[in-house]
């Protein structure tokens, strides 16, 4: 009886967490400017709108740029940093994953106006490179919290092994830390590219005249008659988002069926 | 074995890259906010000297202490919501769902769309000619539009518990789903009923995910801008509104700095104070 209403409860619950996301796919086949029922009759030109925008595709292509720098840039910096904290006993190292992992306590906001502080102060100009030192506070937590669980994964002894018949410490980490990181860089590479292609705020206040595509989503949503091409943006974003996620998961999968891979 | 403390020297040069990236991303221009809330805005500059106003006048303005307030309510309010309706999907999901993995990318799939546009599809379903009221007239169960369901504190909540549910859904299974089932079925057989169990056993065993749920999204919606903006109206605004004025329209950085500087510090106290609480309570409990 109990698991019934459970059952019951999670659908319920589904239901909650879809029907706002499905009101993007929805509206933006619908043949009005006005986003209310009855709906009037399918249309594609919404979509046809995107892509004669110029200024949209710019913003996307910004954001694509913004969002692949700053995933490898934090993947990379994640991965030094994980490997420090858990193959070496450093002193201070519990202080300084804390001070990378700050950021996630800080609001956005908070984040975003003292970088633009710090670029007032030392006469820079606002621009994508600004945004990308931003998404690196926001991106760089949880790249570290990606690849020291990676690196907490494997066994220890296959490195110290390679190093043993004589590999450098340049080949052990070609031949087997990096082929069995793969999943985790994966991961983390996904994660933060997402996070940054989705990051609004910071973006907001560091882009200065090169939007984002979220700033410049931002900007059209001040014009009801451009909110339908809005909403068929979304759709393509959650279509995308959820093709690149189930792509990230058959990658993975690739990774966990052929775990001697360089070893 | 090159590692294991011999070569700490290579470790600290690994984990170099990642402190100086956020040290200049994050210690230097906390720093610089901290200096220009000691300053008085002069025209499109600060002036010179030192002052304390910016701070007198956050803790000493009664609309500042009431938005304060009114952040906190709402945030705490999302959190309690987020949590307690997660909480039962979550156990079922860990306990009974037959395809859990189905299951969980199911529920993760309405997160990967712009955060943006998930909330402005509230604004959409709760506004005056939007998807609910349109809806509610063409059934005629309705004459009038409601218009109490936009720009509120109300909507605010909503829309957030919608935005962050991840973040409770996640943690809280993930500490359910490590729960050692023998521990279950001993208490069973000892004689707990259903309920006596999950008091003595599952509750307190994944209070960590409820705990970690509750500060992932406590501290972020705190200082949320876009969902106030969008639907708040002037009941909902929240501080995050505020100190955006401050660097955009009215032009106060300085004011702005501490307002900053003062809700940081009052969300990690609260934070901070929520965290030690909830483990003197699961202690209790043992």
């Amino acid at each position: 009886m109990k698991n019934r209403g459970l059952l019951f409860y999670a659908f319920a619950y589904l239901a909650f967490l879809y029907v706002p996301v499905l009101v993007l796919p929805v509206f933006s086949f619908n043949d009005s400017e006005f986003i209310a029922f009855p709906l009037s009759g399918f249309t594609t030109r919404w979509y046809a709108g995107l892509a004669a925008d110029s200024a949209m595709q710019h913003a996307l292509g910004n954001s694509l740029k913004v969002g692949m720098v700053t995933a490898l840039l934090a993947t990379l910096l994640g991965l030094t940093a994980a490997k420090a904290v858990t193959r070496y006993r450093l002193r201070g190292a519990g202080a300084a994953l804390g001070f990378i992992s700050l950021p996630l306590f800080i609001p956005d906001i908070v984040l975003g106006l003292s970088l633009l502080l710090l670029l007032g102060a030392a006469r820079l100009p606002l621009s994508l490179a600004a945004v990308v030192l931003g998404h690196l506070l926001v991106c760089v937590p949880f790249a570290l919290t990606v690849l020291i669980a990676r690196f907490e994964g494997f066994d220890k002894a296959l490195e110290e092994a390679s190093a043993d018949l004589g590999e450098d410490g340049w080949m052990t980490f070609w031949r087997v830390t990096f082929p069995l990181m793969l999943p985790g860089i994966a991961a983390s590479l996904l994660l933060t590219f997402i996070t940054s292609f989705d990051e609004f705020l910071v973006a907001y206040f560091l882009s200065g005249t090169e939007a984002t595509l979220p700033v410049y989503i931002w900007g059209q949503l001040r014009f009801p008659e451009r909110l339908p091409m809005v909403l068929a943006l979304g759709a393509l974003i959650l279509t995308g988002s959820v093709a690149l996620v189930v792509l990230a998961e058959y990658v993975r999968n690739l990774g966990v069926r052929k775990p001697m891979v360089g070893a | 074995m090159a590692e294991k403390g011999r070569n700490t020297g290579e470790g600290y040069v690994l984990l170099a890259p990642a402190l100086v990236v956020m040290g200049l991303a994050l210690a230097a221009p906390l720093l610089l906010m901290a200096v220009t809330s000691l300053k008085d805005q002069s025209g499109i500059g600060f002036a010179r000297g030192w002052t304390l106003d910016q701070y007198a006048l956050v803790l000493g303005r009664a609309s500042y202490r009431l938005l304060f307030a009114r952040s906190v309510l709402i945030s705490a309010v999302v959190t309690l919501v987020t949590v307690a309706l997660a909480y039962p999907l979550a156990y079922f999901v860990a306990f009974h769902a037959r395809h859990k993995f189905i299951w969980l990318v199911a529920l993760t799939i309405p997160f990967w769309t712009s955060y943006l546009l998930r909330v402005f599809a509230w604004k959409i379903i709760l506004g005056y000619g939007g998807v609910i009221n349109s809806g509610l007239m063409r059934l005629h169960l309705i004459d009038q539009p409601l218009s109490f369901l936009l720009y509120n504190p109300f909507a605010v909540v909503v829309t957030l518990a919608h935005a962050w549910a991840a973040f409770a859904i996640l943690p809280i299974y993930v500490s359910l789903e490590k729960i050692d089932r023998s521990l279950l079925e001993a208490a069973s057989d000892l004689g707990d009923g259903a309920l006596r169990r999950f008091a003595r056993i599952t509750l307190p065993l994944s209070l960590p995910g409820v705990i970690g749920a509750a500060i992932l999204i406590f501290v972020p919606t705190t200082g949320d801008f876009v969902t106030p903006e969008l639907v708040g109206g002037t009941q909902g605004t929240m501080i995050a509104n505020i100190i955006e004025a401050q660097f955009n329209g009215v032009g106060n950085w300085p004011l702005g700095a501490a307002l900053s500087l003062v809700s940081m510090a009052m969300v990690a106290v609260i934070a901070g104070l929520f965290v030690a609480a909830a483990r003197a309570a699961a202690r209790a409990a043992r």
